[in-house]
Protein backbone atom coordinates (compact mmCIF):
# COMPACT_ATOMS: atom_id res chain seq x y z
CA UNK A 1 0.00 0.00 0.00
CA UNK A 2 2.75 2.41 1.05
CA UNK A 3 4.79 1.64 -2.03
CA UNK A 4 1.79 2.19 -4.17
CA UNK A 5 1.17 5.63 -2.64
CA UNK A 6 4.81 6.55 -3.02
CA UNK A 7 4.78 5.54 -6.65
CA UNK A 8 1.69 7.62 -7.20
CA UNK A 9 3.37 10.56 -5.50
CA UNK A 10 6.44 10.34 -7.71
CA UNK A 11 4.25 10.15 -10.76
CA UNK A 12 2.40 13.21 -9.57
CA UNK A 13 5.65 15.11 -8.98
CA UNK A 14 6.93 14.31 -12.44
CA UNK A 15 3.63 15.43 -13.92
CA UNK A 16 3.61 18.60 -11.83
CA UNK A 17 7.15 19.63 -12.77
CA UNK A 18 6.49 18.76 -16.35
CA UNK A 19 3.33 20.84 -16.44
CA UNK A 20 5.23 23.83 -15.07
CA UNK A 21 7.73 23.44 -17.87
CA UNK A 22 4.92 23.02 -20.36
CA UNK A 23 3.21 26.14 -19.08
CA UNK A 24 6.38 28.15 -19.51
CA UNK A 25 6.90 26.91 -23.02
CA UNK A 26 3.31 27.60 -23.94
CA UNK A 27 4.13 31.07 -25.17
CA UNK A 28 1.59 32.65 -27.40
CA UNK A 29 2.09 32.06 -31.09
CA UNK A 30 -0.24 33.33 -33.78
CA UNK A 31 -2.03 30.64 -35.69
CA UNK A 32 -0.31 29.36 -38.82
CA UNK A 33 -3.34 30.46 -40.82
CA UNK A 34 -2.38 34.06 -40.21
CA UNK A 35 0.52 34.65 -42.50
CA UNK A 36 2.42 37.88 -41.90
CA UNK A 37 4.95 39.34 -44.26
CA UNK A 38 8.07 40.74 -42.68
CA UNK A 39 7.79 44.03 -44.48
CA UNK A 40 4.59 45.96 -44.83
CA UNK A 41 4.73 48.90 -47.14
CA UNK A 42 1.83 50.71 -48.66
CA UNK A 43 2.21 52.75 -51.80
CA UNK A 44 -0.53 54.62 -53.65
CA UNK A 45 0.12 55.59 -57.24
CA UNK A 46 -2.03 58.07 -59.15
CA UNK A 47 -5.01 57.18 -57.04
CA UNK A 48 -8.26 58.89 -58.00
CA UNK A 49 -11.55 58.25 -56.27
CA UNK A 50 -14.91 59.56 -57.41
CA UNK A 51 -18.11 59.19 -55.45
CA UNK A 52 -21.23 60.25 -57.33
CA UNK A 53 -19.27 62.52 -59.71
CA UNK A 54 -17.46 64.14 -56.79
CA UNK A 55 -13.75 63.92 -57.27
CA UNK A 56 -12.75 63.01 -53.72
CA UNK A 57 -9.12 61.94 -54.07
CA UNK A 58 -7.12 63.71 -56.75
CA UNK A 59 -4.07 61.97 -58.08
CA UNK A 60 -2.81 60.76 -54.74
CA UNK A 61 0.74 59.47 -54.51
CA UNK A 62 1.90 58.37 -51.10
CA UNK A 63 4.41 56.00 -49.64
CA UNK A 64 3.78 54.68 -46.15
CA UNK A 65 6.97 53.47 -44.49
CA UNK A 66 7.23 50.11 -42.78
CA UNK A 67 6.62 49.87 -39.00
CA UNK A 68 6.21 53.56 -38.39
CA UNK A 69 3.32 55.76 -37.39
CA UNK A 70 2.10 57.71 -40.36
CA UNK A 71 -0.25 60.54 -39.57
CA UNK A 72 -2.58 61.92 -42.18
CA UNK A 73 -3.52 65.46 -41.26
CA UNK A 74 -5.71 68.01 -42.94
CA UNK A 75 -8.96 69.89 -42.55
CA UNK A 76 -12.35 68.13 -42.46
CA UNK A 77 -13.68 66.80 -45.72
CA UNK A 78 -10.33 66.61 -47.45
CA UNK A 79 -10.60 62.90 -48.18
CA UNK A 80 -8.58 61.42 -45.33
CA UNK A 81 -11.19 58.85 -44.39
CA UNK A 82 -11.82 58.00 -48.02
CA UNK A 83 -8.14 57.31 -48.44
CA UNK A 84 -8.22 54.90 -45.50
CA UNK A 85 -11.35 53.23 -46.80
CA UNK A 86 -9.71 52.77 -50.18
CA UNK A 87 -6.76 51.09 -48.51
CA UNK A 88 -8.89 48.29 -47.06
CA UNK A 89 -11.45 48.44 -49.87
CA UNK A 90 -14.36 49.24 -47.59
CA UNK A 91 -15.08 51.72 -50.35
CA UNK A 92 -16.56 48.78 -52.26
CA UNK A 93 -19.61 49.05 -50.03
CA UNK A 94 -20.31 52.54 -51.37
CA UNK A 95 -22.83 52.58 -54.15
CA UNK A 96 -21.34 54.88 -56.74
CA UNK A 97 -17.63 54.80 -56.11
CA UNK A 98 -15.21 54.77 -59.02
CA UNK A 99 -11.51 54.23 -58.45
CA UNK A 100 -8.57 54.59 -60.81
CA UNK A 101 -4.90 54.16 -60.07
CA UNK A 102 -3.06 51.71 -57.91
CA UNK A 103 -2.62 50.92 -54.26
CA UNK A 104 0.27 48.54 -53.74
CA UNK A 105 0.82 46.54 -50.58
CA UNK A 106 4.18 44.84 -50.73
CA UNK A 107 4.05 45.18 -54.49
CA UNK A 108 0.60 43.71 -54.97
CA UNK A 109 -2.16 45.88 -56.37
CA UNK A 110 -5.08 45.60 -53.98
CA UNK A 111 -7.48 47.42 -56.28
CA UNK A 112 -7.14 44.71 -58.88
CA UNK A 113 -10.43 42.89 -59.39
CA UNK A 114 -9.05 39.50 -58.42
CA UNK A 115 -7.37 40.61 -55.22
CA UNK A 116 -8.48 38.54 -52.22
CA UNK A 117 -10.54 41.11 -50.35
CA UNK A 118 -11.11 39.14 -47.17
CA UNK A 119 -7.41 38.37 -46.83
CA UNK A 120 -6.60 41.99 -47.57
CA UNK A 121 -9.03 43.25 -44.94
CA UNK A 122 -7.61 40.82 -42.44
CA UNK A 123 -4.16 42.22 -43.07
CA UNK A 124 -5.43 45.74 -42.49
CA UNK A 125 -7.02 46.33 -39.12
CA UNK A 126 -9.39 49.25 -38.76
CA UNK A 127 -10.12 51.28 -35.66
CA UNK A 128 -12.89 53.70 -36.36
CA UNK A 129 -13.76 57.02 -34.81
CA UNK A 130 -16.60 55.80 -32.65
CA UNK A 131 -15.88 52.51 -30.93
CA UNK A 132 -17.84 50.14 -33.08
CA UNK A 133 -18.52 46.92 -31.23
CA UNK A 134 -20.16 43.77 -32.40
CA UNK A 135 -23.39 42.90 -30.61
CA UNK A 136 -21.74 40.16 -28.58
CA UNK A 137 -19.92 39.58 -25.33
CA UNK A 138 -16.43 40.89 -24.71
CA UNK A 139 -14.99 37.46 -25.39
CA UNK A 140 -16.91 36.90 -28.60
CA UNK A 141 -15.99 40.32 -29.91
CA UNK A 142 -12.38 39.20 -30.09
CA UNK A 143 -13.04 35.56 -30.88
CA UNK A 144 -15.32 36.45 -33.82
CA UNK A 145 -12.42 37.39 -36.09
CA UNK A 146 -10.64 34.15 -35.31
CA UNK A 147 -13.77 32.11 -35.78
CA UNK A 148 -14.46 33.45 -39.25
CA UNK A 149 -10.92 32.58 -40.22
CA UNK A 150 -11.39 29.01 -39.08
CA UNK A 151 -9.96 28.94 -35.56
CA UNK A 152 -12.65 27.39 -33.39
CA UNK A 153 -10.89 25.39 -30.67
CA UNK A 154 -12.07 26.81 -27.33
CA UNK A 155 -8.70 26.47 -25.62
CA UNK A 156 -6.93 28.20 -28.47
CA UNK A 157 -9.56 30.95 -28.48
CA UNK A 158 -9.14 31.49 -24.74
CA UNK A 159 -5.45 31.99 -25.29
CA UNK A 160 -5.94 34.35 -28.20
CA UNK A 161 -8.47 36.46 -26.31
CA UNK A 162 -6.27 36.74 -23.25
CA UNK A 163 -3.20 37.60 -25.28
CA UNK A 164 -4.82 40.40 -27.25
CA UNK A 165 -6.71 41.81 -24.32
CA UNK A 166 -3.34 42.07 -22.60
CA UNK A 167 -1.87 43.64 -25.73
CA UNK A 168 -4.56 46.31 -25.59
CA UNK A 169 -4.02 46.75 -21.85
CA UNK A 170 -7.56 45.66 -21.11
CA UNK A 171 -7.12 42.22 -19.57
CA UNK A 172 -6.98 43.27 -15.93
CA UNK A 173 -10.06 45.41 -16.32
CA UNK A 174 -12.30 42.89 -18.04
CA UNK A 175 -10.98 39.46 -17.07
CA UNK A 176 -13.90 38.89 -14.69
CA UNK A 177 -16.56 39.95 -17.15
CA UNK A 178 -15.58 38.34 -20.39
CA UNK A 179 -19.12 37.08 -20.86
CA UNK A 180 -20.92 40.35 -20.27
CA UNK A 181 -22.14 42.36 -23.26
CA UNK A 182 -19.36 44.48 -24.70
CA UNK A 183 -21.62 47.52 -24.74
CA UNK A 184 -21.42 47.73 -20.93
CA UNK A 185 -17.76 48.71 -21.01
CA UNK A 186 -16.80 52.36 -20.79
CA UNK A 187 -16.15 54.12 -24.07
CA UNK A 188 -12.39 54.13 -23.67
CA UNK A 189 -12.44 50.42 -22.88
CA UNK A 190 -14.67 49.86 -25.91
CA UNK A 191 -12.14 51.54 -28.18
CA UNK A 192 -9.34 49.40 -26.77
CA UNK A 193 -11.54 46.35 -27.27
CA UNK A 194 -11.95 47.34 -30.92
CA UNK A 195 -8.19 47.63 -31.20
CA UNK A 196 -7.73 44.22 -29.59
CA UNK A 197 -10.31 42.80 -31.97
CA UNK A 198 -8.40 44.11 -34.96
CA UNK A 199 -5.12 42.78 -33.59
CA UNK A 200 -6.59 39.33 -33.03
CA UNK A 201 -6.62 38.54 -36.74
CA UNK A 202 -2.92 39.37 -37.00
CA UNK A 203 -2.95 42.37 -39.29
CA UNK A 204 0.15 44.06 -40.66
CA UNK A 205 -1.37 47.49 -40.85
CA UNK A 206 -3.58 49.33 -38.43
CA UNK A 207 -5.70 52.09 -39.83
CA UNK A 208 -6.99 54.44 -37.19
CA UNK A 209 -9.63 56.87 -38.33
CA UNK A 210 -9.54 59.57 -35.64
CA UNK A 211 -9.43 56.76 -33.12
CA UNK A 212 -9.13 59.08 -30.14
CA UNK A 213 -11.47 61.92 -31.03
CA UNK A 214 -14.51 60.47 -29.28
CA UNK A 215 -12.63 59.62 -26.11
CA UNK A 216 -11.83 61.42 -22.91
CA UNK A 217 -8.24 62.69 -22.48
CA UNK A 218 -7.10 59.81 -20.30
CA UNK A 219 -8.44 57.11 -22.59
CA UNK A 220 -7.01 58.80 -25.64
CA UNK A 221 -3.64 59.01 -23.95
CA UNK A 222 -3.78 55.26 -23.28
CA UNK A 223 -4.65 54.57 -26.92
CA UNK A 224 -1.85 56.84 -28.10
CA UNK A 225 0.66 55.04 -25.91
CA UNK A 226 -0.61 51.74 -27.23
CA UNK A 227 0.00 52.88 -30.78
CA UNK A 228 3.52 53.90 -29.92
CA UNK A 229 4.13 50.45 -28.42
CA UNK A 230 2.52 48.70 -31.34
CA UNK A 231 4.61 50.30 -34.02
CA UNK A 232 7.34 47.77 -33.32
CA UNK A 233 5.24 45.16 -35.04
CA UNK A 234 2.68 47.02 -37.09
CA UNK A 235 2.58 49.74 -39.66
CA UNK A 236 0.16 52.30 -38.32
CA UNK A 237 -1.67 54.84 -40.43
CA UNK A 238 -3.72 57.28 -38.45
CA UNK A 239 -5.96 60.10 -39.42
CA UNK A 240 -6.04 62.82 -36.84
CA UNK A 241 -7.60 66.20 -36.35
CA UNK A 242 -5.50 67.21 -33.41
CA UNK A 243 -2.19 68.56 -34.58
CA UNK A 244 -0.68 68.09 -31.17
CA UNK A 245 -1.31 64.39 -31.30
CA UNK A 246 0.40 64.20 -34.66
CA UNK A 247 3.32 66.16 -33.24
CA UNK A 248 3.60 63.74 -30.34
CA UNK A 249 3.55 60.43 -32.08
CA UNK A 250 4.01 60.78 -35.83
CA UNK A 251 7.09 59.47 -37.61
CA UNK A 252 5.85 60.30 -41.04
CA UNK A 253 3.31 62.93 -41.98
CA UNK A 254 0.99 63.33 -44.93
CA UNK A 255 -0.81 66.64 -45.28
CA UNK A 256 -3.93 66.61 -47.41
CA UNK A 257 -6.06 69.45 -48.61
CA UNK A 258 -9.22 69.10 -50.74
CA UNK A 259 -8.33 65.65 -51.94
CA UNK A 260 -4.77 66.39 -52.85
CA UNK A 261 -1.53 65.52 -51.14
CA UNK A 262 0.12 68.84 -50.39
CA UNK A 263 3.13 67.62 -48.51
CA UNK A 264 4.50 64.32 -47.41
CA UNK A 265 7.62 63.45 -45.52
CA UNK A 266 9.38 62.76 -42.28
CA UNK A 267 7.54 64.21 -39.30
CA UNK A 268 10.39 66.38 -38.07
CA UNK A 269 11.01 67.89 -41.48
CA UNK A 270 7.36 68.60 -42.17
CA UNK A 271 6.64 70.11 -38.78
CA UNK A 272 9.80 72.13 -38.39
CA UNK A 273 10.44 73.09 -41.94
CA UNK A 274 7.34 72.85 -44.13
CA UNK A 275 7.97 73.43 -47.81
CA UNK A 276 4.52 74.41 -48.98
CA UNK A 277 2.69 77.61 -48.15
CA UNK A 278 -0.55 75.72 -47.31
CA UNK A 279 1.21 73.45 -44.86
CA UNK A 280 2.74 76.43 -43.10
CA UNK A 281 -0.67 78.03 -42.80
CA UNK A 282 -2.29 74.86 -41.52
CA UNK A 283 0.44 74.20 -38.99
CA UNK A 284 0.28 77.74 -37.73
CA UNK A 285 -3.46 77.32 -37.22
CA UNK A 286 -4.61 79.75 -39.91
CA UNK A 287 -7.32 77.25 -40.85
CA UNK A 288 -8.34 73.84 -39.66
CA UNK B 1 -56.24 77.44 -22.47
CA UNK B 2 -53.13 75.37 -22.89
CA UNK B 3 -53.83 73.68 -19.62
CA UNK B 4 -57.35 72.85 -20.81
CA UNK B 5 -56.01 71.34 -24.04
CA UNK B 6 -53.64 69.21 -22.06
CA UNK B 7 -56.48 67.94 -19.92
CA UNK B 8 -58.77 67.13 -22.84
CA UNK B 9 -56.15 65.12 -24.64
CA UNK B 10 -55.18 63.36 -21.50
CA UNK B 11 -58.77 62.32 -20.90
CA UNK B 12 -59.08 61.15 -24.51
CA UNK B 13 -55.95 59.05 -24.22
CA UNK B 14 -57.07 57.48 -20.98
CA UNK B 15 -60.47 56.72 -22.53
CA UNK B 16 -58.89 55.07 -25.55
CA UNK B 17 -56.67 52.98 -23.34
CA UNK B 18 -59.61 51.96 -21.16
CA UNK B 19 -61.49 50.92 -24.29
CA UNK B 20 -58.70 48.56 -25.33
CA UNK B 21 -58.12 47.12 -21.89
CA UNK B 22 -61.87 46.80 -21.35
CA UNK B 23 -62.23 44.92 -24.59
CA UNK B 24 -59.58 42.40 -23.59
CA UNK B 25 -61.08 42.00 -20.13
CA UNK B 26 -64.60 41.49 -21.48
CA UNK B 27 -63.44 38.92 -24.04
CA UNK B 28 -61.54 37.00 -21.39
CA UNK B 29 -64.50 37.29 -19.03
CA UNK B 30 -66.96 35.92 -21.60
CA UNK B 31 -64.71 33.02 -22.43
CA UNK B 32 -64.12 32.26 -18.78
CA UNK B 33 -67.76 32.61 -17.77
CA UNK B 34 -69.02 30.15 -20.34
CA UNK B 35 -65.94 28.00 -20.80
CA UNK B 36 -64.95 27.41 -17.20
CA UNK B 37 -68.11 25.38 -16.50
CA UNK B 38 -67.32 22.98 -19.33
CA UNK B 39 -63.63 22.89 -18.48
CA UNK B 40 -62.24 19.76 -16.90
CA UNK B 41 -59.14 17.61 -17.05
CA UNK B 42 -60.97 15.32 -19.41
CA UNK B 43 -61.33 18.16 -21.87
CA UNK B 44 -57.64 18.71 -22.29
CA UNK B 45 -56.37 15.19 -21.75
CA UNK B 46 -58.82 13.04 -23.71
CA UNK B 47 -59.70 12.52 -27.31
CA UNK B 48 -63.34 13.01 -28.33
CA UNK B 49 -65.47 9.95 -27.52
CA UNK B 50 -68.31 8.59 -29.60
CA UNK B 51 -70.91 11.05 -28.39
CA UNK B 52 -68.64 14.03 -27.85
CA UNK B 53 -70.47 16.25 -30.28
CA UNK B 54 -73.82 15.70 -28.62
CA UNK B 55 -72.49 16.53 -25.18
CA UNK B 56 -71.15 13.19 -23.99
CA UNK B 57 -67.72 11.96 -22.86
CA UNK B 58 -64.31 12.97 -24.21
CA UNK B 59 -62.20 16.09 -24.74
CA UNK B 60 -60.43 18.02 -27.46
CA UNK B 61 -56.84 16.91 -26.96
CA UNK B 62 -56.75 16.19 -30.70
CA UNK B 63 -57.28 19.88 -31.47
CA UNK B 64 -54.68 21.06 -28.94
CA UNK B 65 -52.03 18.68 -30.22
CA UNK B 66 -52.93 19.35 -33.86
CA UNK B 67 -52.69 23.11 -33.39
CA UNK B 68 -49.34 22.87 -31.62
CA UNK B 69 -47.98 20.53 -34.30
CA UNK B 70 -48.99 22.79 -37.16
CA UNK B 71 -47.87 25.98 -35.46
CA UNK B 72 -44.56 24.53 -34.27
CA UNK B 73 -43.61 23.10 -37.63
CA UNK B 74 -44.66 26.14 -39.62
CA UNK B 75 -42.88 28.55 -37.27
CA UNK B 76 -39.63 26.65 -37.77
CA UNK B 77 -40.18 26.51 -41.54
CA UNK B 78 -41.19 30.16 -41.67
CA UNK B 79 -38.08 31.25 -39.76
CA UNK B 80 -35.87 29.15 -41.99
CA UNK B 81 -37.33 30.81 -45.07
CA UNK B 82 -37.68 34.38 -43.89
CA UNK B 83 -34.34 34.98 -42.16
CA UNK B 84 -32.41 34.51 -45.43
CA UNK B 85 -34.91 36.79 -47.18
CA UNK B 86 -34.47 39.56 -44.62
CA UNK B 87 -30.71 39.10 -44.71
CA UNK B 88 -30.66 39.36 -48.49
CA UNK B 89 -32.95 42.40 -48.56
CA UNK B 90 -30.88 44.31 -46.05
CA UNK B 91 -27.30 43.21 -46.48
CA UNK B 92 -26.92 42.17 -50.09
CA UNK B 93 -29.18 44.65 -51.85
CA UNK B 94 -28.42 48.33 -52.00
CA UNK B 95 -30.46 50.81 -50.00
CA UNK B 96 -32.45 52.06 -52.98
CA UNK B 97 -32.64 48.79 -54.84
CA UNK B 98 -35.69 48.29 -57.06
CA UNK B 99 -35.83 44.59 -56.31
CA UNK B 100 -36.02 45.29 -52.60
CA UNK B 101 -38.78 47.82 -53.21
CA UNK B 102 -40.81 45.35 -55.24
CA UNK B 103 -40.19 42.55 -52.74
CA UNK B 104 -41.30 44.72 -49.84
CA UNK B 105 -44.42 45.75 -51.73
CA UNK B 106 -45.15 42.09 -52.44
CA UNK B 107 -44.80 41.19 -48.77
CA UNK B 108 -47.08 44.07 -47.82
CA UNK B 109 -49.72 42.73 -50.19
CA UNK B 110 -49.28 39.19 -48.92
CA UNK B 111 -49.59 40.52 -45.37
CA UNK B 112 -53.02 41.90 -46.17
CA UNK B 113 -54.45 38.92 -48.02
CA UNK B 114 -57.21 37.28 -45.94
CA UNK B 115 -56.45 33.85 -44.62
CA UNK B 116 -59.39 32.22 -46.41
CA UNK B 117 -57.65 33.11 -49.67
CA UNK B 118 -54.54 31.36 -48.44
CA UNK B 119 -56.74 28.40 -47.60
CA UNK B 120 -58.25 28.36 -51.08
CA UNK B 121 -54.85 28.80 -52.70
CA UNK B 122 -53.36 26.04 -50.57
CA UNK B 123 -56.28 23.83 -51.50
CA UNK B 124 -55.65 24.26 -55.25
CA UNK B 125 -51.96 23.51 -54.75
CA UNK B 126 -52.85 20.39 -52.80
CA UNK B 127 -55.25 19.27 -55.50
CA UNK B 128 -52.55 19.88 -58.08
CA UNK B 129 -49.97 17.93 -56.10
CA UNK B 130 -52.46 15.24 -55.16
CA UNK B 131 -52.23 15.74 -51.40
CA UNK B 132 -55.37 15.11 -49.38
CA UNK B 133 -56.37 17.24 -46.42
CA UNK B 134 -53.52 16.54 -44.05
CA UNK B 135 -51.13 17.83 -41.45
CA UNK B 136 -48.68 18.56 -44.26
CA UNK B 137 -51.21 20.68 -46.11
CA UNK B 138 -51.97 22.63 -42.94
CA UNK B 139 -48.29 23.21 -42.25
CA UNK B 140 -47.66 24.44 -45.80
CA UNK B 141 -50.55 26.88 -45.78
CA UNK B 142 -49.82 28.23 -42.31
CA UNK B 143 -46.18 28.67 -43.30
CA UNK B 144 -47.28 30.68 -46.35
CA UNK B 145 -49.57 32.68 -44.12
CA UNK B 146 -46.93 33.67 -41.59
CA UNK B 147 -43.94 34.24 -43.86
CA UNK B 148 -45.05 37.80 -44.75
CA UNK B 149 -45.56 38.57 -41.05
CA UNK B 150 -42.11 37.25 -40.24
CA UNK B 151 -40.46 39.14 -43.06
CA UNK B 152 -42.21 42.46 -42.55
CA UNK B 153 -41.64 42.62 -38.83
CA UNK B 154 -38.03 41.47 -39.00
CA UNK B 155 -37.35 43.79 -41.90
CA UNK B 156 -38.45 46.81 -39.88
CA UNK B 157 -35.80 45.99 -37.31
CA UNK B 158 -33.14 44.98 -39.80
CA UNK B 159 -33.50 48.22 -41.74
CA UNK B 160 -32.12 50.11 -38.77
CA UNK B 161 -29.09 47.84 -38.67
CA UNK B 162 -26.10 50.16 -38.16
CA UNK B 163 -23.77 50.21 -41.16
CA UNK B 164 -20.80 50.77 -38.83
CA UNK B 165 -21.18 47.29 -37.44
CA UNK B 166 -21.10 45.89 -40.96
CA UNK B 167 -17.98 47.90 -41.76
CA UNK B 168 -16.36 46.63 -38.58
CA UNK B 169 -17.13 43.04 -39.53
CA UNK B 170 -15.91 43.50 -43.07
CA UNK B 171 -12.68 45.04 -41.85
CA UNK B 172 -11.96 41.87 -39.88
CA UNK B 173 -12.04 40.01 -43.16
CA UNK B 174 -15.57 38.65 -43.02
CA UNK B 175 -17.44 37.84 -46.18
CA UNK B 176 -21.02 38.99 -46.51
CA UNK B 177 -22.33 35.55 -45.55
CA UNK B 178 -20.23 35.54 -42.41
CA UNK B 179 -21.80 38.76 -41.19
CA UNK B 180 -25.08 36.89 -40.64
CA UNK B 181 -23.98 35.90 -37.15
CA UNK B 182 -23.53 39.52 -36.22
CA UNK B 183 -26.75 40.59 -37.95
CA UNK B 184 -28.77 37.92 -36.16
CA UNK B 185 -27.37 38.91 -32.79
CA UNK B 186 -28.33 42.51 -33.40
CA UNK B 187 -31.86 41.83 -34.69
CA UNK B 188 -32.57 38.98 -32.25
CA UNK B 189 -35.21 40.96 -30.33
CA UNK B 190 -36.92 41.65 -33.65
CA UNK B 191 -36.88 37.98 -34.50
CA UNK B 192 -38.43 37.16 -31.12
CA UNK B 193 -41.21 39.69 -31.64
CA UNK B 194 -41.82 38.50 -35.18
CA UNK B 195 -42.06 34.91 -34.00
CA UNK B 196 -44.54 35.90 -31.34
CA UNK B 197 -46.74 37.78 -33.80
CA UNK B 198 -46.61 34.93 -36.29
CA UNK B 199 -47.47 32.28 -33.73
CA UNK B 200 -50.38 34.36 -32.53
CA UNK B 201 -51.72 34.65 -36.05
CA UNK B 202 -51.00 31.04 -36.95
CA UNK B 203 -52.57 29.41 -33.92
CA UNK B 204 -55.76 31.42 -34.13
CA UNK B 205 -56.45 31.04 -37.81
CA UNK B 206 -59.45 28.89 -38.70
CA UNK B 207 -60.14 29.77 -42.31
CA UNK B 208 -56.88 28.63 -43.84
CA UNK B 209 -56.72 25.26 -42.13
CA UNK B 210 -60.33 24.38 -42.81
CA UNK B 211 -59.72 23.00 -46.30
CA UNK B 212 -56.11 22.06 -45.85
CA UNK B 213 -55.61 20.39 -42.50
CA UNK B 214 -59.20 19.21 -42.20
CA UNK B 215 -60.60 17.94 -38.94
CA UNK B 216 -60.34 14.62 -37.21
CA UNK B 217 -61.05 13.03 -33.87
CA UNK B 218 -57.64 11.44 -33.55
CA UNK B 219 -54.09 12.72 -33.19
CA UNK B 220 -52.26 12.51 -36.52
CA UNK B 221 -49.39 10.03 -36.54
CA UNK B 222 -47.99 10.98 -39.93
CA UNK B 223 -47.84 14.03 -42.16
CA UNK B 224 -50.42 12.62 -44.53
CA UNK B 225 -53.16 12.34 -41.94
CA UNK B 226 -55.62 15.16 -41.30
CA UNK B 227 -55.19 17.17 -38.12
CA UNK B 228 -57.67 18.97 -35.92
CA UNK B 229 -57.04 22.53 -34.79
CA UNK B 230 -58.36 24.59 -31.89
CA UNK B 231 -60.03 27.36 -33.92
CA UNK B 232 -61.93 24.77 -35.91
CA UNK B 233 -62.87 22.99 -32.68
CA UNK B 234 -64.36 26.29 -31.51
CA UNK B 235 -66.08 26.85 -34.84
CA UNK B 236 -67.68 23.41 -35.15
CA UNK B 237 -68.85 23.19 -31.57
CA UNK B 238 -70.22 26.69 -31.53
CA UNK B 239 -72.43 25.87 -34.50
CA UNK B 240 -74.03 23.04 -32.56
CA UNK B 241 -77.59 23.59 -31.24
CA UNK B 242 -76.79 21.86 -27.93
CA UNK B 243 -75.90 24.29 -25.14
CA UNK B 244 -73.37 21.93 -23.51
CA UNK B 245 -71.45 21.60 -26.74
CA UNK B 246 -71.47 25.35 -27.18
CA UNK B 247 -69.92 25.69 -23.73
CA UNK B 248 -67.20 23.33 -24.84
CA UNK B 249 -66.45 25.72 -27.67
CA UNK B 250 -65.78 28.37 -25.05
CA UNK B 251 -63.58 25.92 -23.17
CA UNK B 252 -61.58 25.39 -26.36
CA UNK B 253 -61.34 29.16 -26.79
CA UNK B 254 -60.13 29.39 -23.20
CA UNK B 255 -57.36 26.87 -23.89
CA UNK B 256 -56.41 28.81 -27.02
CA UNK B 257 -56.23 32.07 -25.06
CA UNK B 258 -54.14 30.49 -22.34
CA UNK B 259 -51.71 29.06 -24.89
CA UNK B 260 -51.34 32.51 -26.46
CA UNK B 261 -50.86 34.06 -23.01
CA UNK B 262 -48.10 31.59 -22.18
CA UNK B 263 -46.42 32.18 -25.53
CA UNK B 264 -46.59 35.95 -25.03
CA UNK B 265 -44.95 35.73 -21.63
CA UNK B 266 -42.27 33.44 -23.02
CA UNK B 267 -41.81 35.83 -25.94
CA UNK B 268 -41.32 38.78 -23.61
CA UNK B 269 -38.81 36.80 -21.59
CA UNK B 270 -36.80 35.79 -24.64
CA UNK B 271 -36.94 39.27 -26.14
CA UNK B 272 -35.35 40.65 -22.99
CA UNK B 273 -32.83 37.87 -22.95
CA UNK B 274 -31.82 38.33 -26.58
CA UNK B 275 -31.60 42.10 -26.44
CA UNK B 276 -28.79 41.83 -23.91
CA UNK B 277 -26.10 42.14 -26.54
CA UNK B 278 -27.93 44.57 -28.78
CA UNK B 279 -26.13 47.81 -29.45
CA UNK B 280 -28.11 50.99 -29.18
Amino acid sequence: MKEYVERLLTHYKIWRDGSAVRRQSRMFKPDHKFIRDNVSELIAENLNVYIRDNHILKNVNIKVPDKKITCIIGPSGCGKSTLLKTCNRLIDTFDNAKITGKVLINGKDILHSNADITELRRKIGLVSQKPCLLPMSVFDNIAYGCRIHGIRMPRKLNMVVEHYLRAAGLWDEVKDRLRTPASRLSIGQQQRLCLARSLAVEPQFILADEATSALDPISSKIIEELFVDLKANYTIIMVTHTLRQALRIADHVIFMYLGEIIEEGDAKTVFNNPQQELTKKYLSGAFS
Amino acid sequence: MKFFEEKVFRVLMVLAMCLVVGLVVSIVYTIFARGWAAMSWDMITKLPGGGFYIGKEGGFLNAIVGSLMIVGASTVLGLAISIPVVFYLNIYLKKRSKIAYIARLAYDVLFGIPSIVYGAFGFTIMVYLGIKTSLLGGIIVITLLIIPIFIRSMDEVARDFPRDILDATYSLGATRVETIRVVIRQIAPGIATATLLSIGRAIGDAASVMFTAGYTDSIPTSLSQPAATLPLAVFFQLSSPIAEVQDRAYAAALVLTIIILILSILGRYFTNKFSKHKLK
